[in-house]
């Protein structure tokens, strides 16, 4: 397990980071995931082979939740 | 001011005119007026409304935006056009506000984290190279120039400098270092220009765990917190409910129920459905308390330890090192007709080759050169001293025990603390008093603990009786025990979390490096002067970098201001819009209102939360 971080651009509603955070923490690859808003950034851990169908996944989610909201590598 | 809100001032400007233009002004027909309050409406809810109807066919029928968007139409639909765009002009406005809090707390949290070196002097192939510091490898060789950051932690190779520590401890008392002195990144170096050797990557610095320490500390949850997005998760849901019964039962149920009035109490429960208010301020209230600690110096590892540490009730503190600096010193000297002076030199000259921790306090405070050629003869007596040729003058040094074995005539001292008697020729000469010194800061401390209302300072140590009791006496503290094993220290603080009151929390100050099972058995382990000590950092809950016992007391006191703050945002929170809900329910009250208790409730309790960067008024 590797732990990443990712920084949630247009993130301006509390409410919605806890939303999206949930809907997150069902993706399976991934585990520990945390939105801060306070700080906007994602965390999540998963495998290193897993990272970036990891990340597709989380992607699509997000586009559908919040589509205004982008993630940028730290 | 961002380019976004820049963008949200001009509509809100254009669409308030629009408004004020509509009320002041009669046109012709009502149809003009009316148009105009449209148009005011369209400049600043065109967005949430596409958003909603965005949302509506993802099948989010709780989201905000809808939400809004609904309360607002509906009013439209019942003929309150002033209404209408009130709400949504003011909702914007209050958005806007929040934004400018938000920004701000996210400000003030990024100059928390400001110890983020940004980049690293390299030399590599001859040349200094800027980097960034995660691109260092260890054994390189970076400079560091007056004024800047050191990136990494590293060995001094050249230079000699003073740093300022206060970033990570949050003190500014300037550090001398020179050649062979370690660093630690964060640090500020002062007065000239060092090249350091690096012994660690940037990920295991020093500084990088301090700001990830921080960072995730909002991850271990407090209960407030956990409270907080439950309640969040069924708010919505119940308001809508209570909005759609509102609108549908009074209807069926009274015979005079006039559908447009029931519907307008109805939507004023839409604009209230958002828990933002505390979803925001609870988490920043905790963040920004670990933020405020982290500032002085108190690394918490989590919002539930910040929670925690407000009930302490009890604290157990080790002795060595915690609350006396742990360091032997010669406290006194009594003589006999001979300068003091002269006792502690004839004593440091007769133990000059003894490696014994007496030895090195007595060799630290006679501090100058010594002639070892003037000792012509040393001899150790086990358990006793020793006896030394000093000068060519027999000079016995050692405890009573000595004395009486060469039938010395001495006078014996009542002091505290480990006895060193000198002899001359035979004669009494004077006597030292050695002992490890009670920090000043300890005195403050324990003070402080008592007016943050904690009930028992118990200190467990494994040092001896006396020299325990005397640290004890003169402190203060209620109970202390005595030649403890570390597993006897572990019983200990269970017995005392079986006396502690329910809810109410036990700590333990340790030193980090000794004590790892006692800290994990505490419902709180502090270290101290954990200072670069991964053992001390990994092994407890919080982390004092100075080795000061009173900042402990101090992280009480933002524990409890916190927690208070918390209290006062979830308490006004809620009661606004439970008020508001029932004063709408009862049509006592207008949308207005409920405007206030959704974004204007969101913007006080971020404002009350940011009080907590105030740690000036805590030390």
């Amino acid at each position: 397990m590797k732990k990443y971080q990712f920084k949630i651009i247009n993130l301006d509603c509390a409410n919605c980071a806890n939303k999206l955070e949930r809907i997150l923490e069902k993706i399976e690859l991934i585990e520990n995931v945390s939105i801060s808003f306070i700080t906007q950034k994602l965390t999540f851990e998963c495998q290193e082979s897993d990272k970036e169908k990891a990340l597709e996944t989380i992607r699509k989610k997000i586009k559908k939740e919040e589509p205004d909201l982008k993630i940028e590598e730290v | 001011m961002n380019r976004k809100q820049k963008k949200q001032w001009i509509k809100l400007i254009l669409s308030l005119f629009l408004c004020l233009l509509s009320f002041f002004i009669k046109f012709e027909t009502k149809k003009i007026n009316n148009g105009l309050l449209i148009l005011a409406y369209g400049i600043v809810g065109i967005d949430i409304v596409l958003k909603a109807i965005r949302n509506l066919f993802k099948g989010k029928m709780l989201d905000e935006n809808f939400l809004m968007t609904i309360a607002t139409l509906g009013a439209f639909g019942i003929g309150e056009f002033p209404e209408a765009v009130a709400v949504m002009l003011f909702y914007q406005i209050g958005e806007l506000f929040q934004s400018y809090a938000v920004d701000k707390s996210r400000k003030s949290i990024s100059d928390l984290m400001e110890i983020r070196p940004d980049y690293a002097n390299v030399y590599r192939k001859g040349k200094i190279l800027k980097v960034d510091p995660d691109e260092v490898k260890i054994d390189e060789i970076i400079f560091v120039k007056p004024g800047e950051k050191i990136p990494l932690d590293g060995r001094v190779i050249e230079g000699e400098s003073m740093l300022d520590t206060k970033a990570l401890t949050g003190e500014a008392v300037p550090r001398k270092v020179t050649v062979e002195d370690e660093v630690l990144s964060g640090c500020i170096n002062n007065t000239s220009s060092l090249k350091i050797k690096v012994t660690k990557e940037f990920g295991e610095s020093t500084v990088k765990k301090i700001l990830d320490l921080v960072e995730n500390a909002s991850s271990r949850k407090s209960v407030a917190e956990n409270f907080i997005s439950k309640f969040a998760r069924i708010y919505t849901p119940v308001v809508v409910i209570i909005a759609l019964l509102l609108m549908l039962l009074p209807n069926l149920i009274l015979k005079d129920a006039q559908f447009s009035d029931w519907f307008y109490r109805a939507l004023s429960f839409l604009v209230v459905s958002c828990p933002c208010a505390l979803v925001i301020s609870i988490p920043l209230a905790f963040f920004l308390g670990i933020g405020a600690a982290s500032k002085m110096g108190v690394l918490i590892k989590g919002s539930n330890y910040l929670e925690a540490l407000a009930k302490t009730e009890i604290i157990a503190c080790d002795k060595t090192g915690t609350l006396t600096e742990g360091v032997f010193k010669v406290q006194k000297i009594e003589s006999s007709g001979y300068s003091k002076k002269e006792v502690l030199k004839m004593a440091a000259l007769a133990e000059s080759f003894s490696n014994h921790p007496i030895s090195h306090s007595l060799k630290q405070a006679y501090g100058k050169k010594m002639n070892k050629k003037e000792v012509t003869k040393t001899q150790e007596i086990a358990g006793q001293g020793v006896l030394a040729i000093v000068e060519g003058q027999t000079v016995l040094v050692g405890n009573e025990k000595l004395m009486n074995k060469y039938k010395i005539n001495f006078e014996k001292s009542e002091e505290e603390g480990t006895l060193v008697y000198v002899a001359k020729n035979n004669e009494w000469i004077g006597t030292l008093v050695i002992s490890d010194k009670i920090k000043d800061d300890a005195y403050k401390a324990i003070q402080r603990f008592k007016k943050n209302r904690v009930k028992k300072i118990v200190m467990l140590t494994g040092d001896r009786e006396k020299a325990s009791a005397y640290v004890a006496k003169t402190l203060n503290l209620d109970e202390y025990h005595t030649e403890l094993l570390p597993q006897e220290k572990c019983e200990w603080i269970e017995k005392l979390i079986t006396e502690k009151t329910e809810n109410k929390k036990v700590i333990f100050v340790g030193d980090g490096i000794n004590d790892a099972p006692v800290l994990a058995l505490a419902d709180i382990g502090i270290s101290m002067g954990g200072l670069g000590s991964d053992a001390a950092i990994e092994a407890s809950d919080i982390v004092i970098m100075t080795d000061e016992p009173s900042k402990i007391a101090s992280s009480i006191q933002i524990s409890k201001k916190t927690m208070r703050i918390v209290k006062q945002n979830s308490f006004f929170a809620i009661a606004i819009k439970i008020g508001v809900l029932l004063l709408s329910a009862l049509g006592l009250t207008s949308m207005w209102a409920s405007v206030f208790a959704d974004v204007g409730v969101s913007i006080l309790a971020i404002l009350n939360a940011l009080r907590l960067l105030d740690v000036k008024k805590i030390s």
